[in-house]
């Protein structure tokens, strides 16, 4: 099998219920039917979650090192965004 | 632990050992994939699946040492004997051949797997109950794979095609074996603790017909049998897998790790 021709896929694992999916690495398959499969082969050894998603990494958009600065920078001087920006009076105890 | 009369015990003993064989001589072919399989992914899944067979093996040993009351270990059943006094069905011990005859002997062991071990979590004996039990699960996630792969390389390029195809005719003569019943087997299956493997036959082979024929491939009509496992005789194959298997434990005489 032509190793170079399989495509890539993202592997992400819900450790328990009520956690969120989180990304765990990637691996090489046919399909996502395979990617599956292997995925539990690779990652999930040790029992280390209840669910699992794979997502052909040509399917994923992301954003790019050249964007930086118009996409996170402006959010620096616009500290009124934060919640610990604002004062909250004495009444309210814990927030 | 049942109470078996010494006649009973001896014969769950050497059943034991038998279910034992196949496991861990499937399980030691696969192994030789370690660091060789095709890509990264498929060798961490024979490993896998060879881990399975071999911890399924060690549970069989452990109970076959314990109702012997021998004080023989897993380790010494699996290590000390030689091929003659090995049980295993001959299609187990056969090398790994290329990818596909691996995956070919994957999937006629794996739908016999899943018949026999689903029958055998009936068994009157407890412990073979809760080792079938544990195996069924296992079984289910190998057949997943090795049926995906018959299909794939099966109904892939031509050259996978013919190699699919000459693996289960290379195969096909060893099947004839897993669903013939010694006497002693009778005797066990009589007493509700052993399973009639010739009643197997009917599913495992309407299974196969479907998995071939979605594959593309052909199902092979000659009824040639080559058997002996269970009585011990073996093919050149075993000497030569045991060799590796136990090269420790005859070089250094109770070596531990």
């Amino acid at each position: 099998m032509n190793k170079q021709a399989l495509p890539l896929f993202e592997v992400f694992i819900r450790s328990k219920r009520g956690l969120d999916h989180r990304h765990v690495g990637s691996l090489h398959a046919e399909d996502p039917e395979q990617a599956l499969d292997y995925a539990r082969d690779v990652y999930l050894r040790r029992s280390e979650g209840v669910s699992i998603w794979v997502v052909r990494s040509a399917n994923i958009t992301a954003s790019q090192e050249s964007d930086v600065g118009s996409f996170y920078d402006p959010m620096d001087d616009k500290p009124y965004r934060h919640a610990t920006h604002y004062k909250l009076p004495k009444e309210v105890d814990n927030m | 632990m049942k109470e078996y009369t010494t006649e009973i015990r001896n014969m769950v003993v050497a059943y034991c050992i038998a279910l034992g064989d196949d496991s861990l001589t499937l399980g030691h072919r696969l192994s030789e994939w370690s660091s060789n399989a095709p890509f990264l992914e498929e060798d961490l899944a024979l490993t896998n699946v060879a881990l399975d067979l071999i911890g399924r093996a060690r549970m069989f040993y452990t109970y076959a040492g314990e109702l012997e009351g021998g004080g023989r270990s897993e380790d010494d059943i699996a290590y000390l004997r030689d091929c003659r006094e090995y049980r295993n069905f001959l299609i187990n011990e056969l090398p790994i051949g290329d990818f596909a005859q691996t995956m070919a002997r994957q999937l006629i062991v794996d739908v016999y797997d899943m018949g026999f071990f689903t029958e055998l979590t009936r068994s009157t004996d407890s412990t073979l109950a809760a080792i079938a039990s544990k195996a069924v699960k296992e079984s289910r996630y190998h057949l997943r794979r090795s049926k995906d792969w018959v299909i794939r390389l099966g109904d892939g390029t031509d050259e996978s095609h013919q190699r699919m195809q000459t693996a289960i005719n290379t195969l096909w003569d060893y099947v004839p074996e897993l669903f013939a019943m010694p006497a002693d087997e009778q005797l066990l299956l009589d007493a509700g603790i052993a399973v009639d493997r010739s009643a197997l036959k009917y599913v495992w082979q309407s299974t196969i017909d479907e998995i071939l024929h979605r594959a593309t491939l052909e199902i092979p009509t000659g009824n040639h049998s080559i058997e002996g496992g269970r009585e011990g005789i073996h093919t050149e194959h075993l000497g030569f897998l045991l060799t590796e298997l136990q090269y420790l434990q005859r070089a250094y005489p109770g070596l531990q790790w």
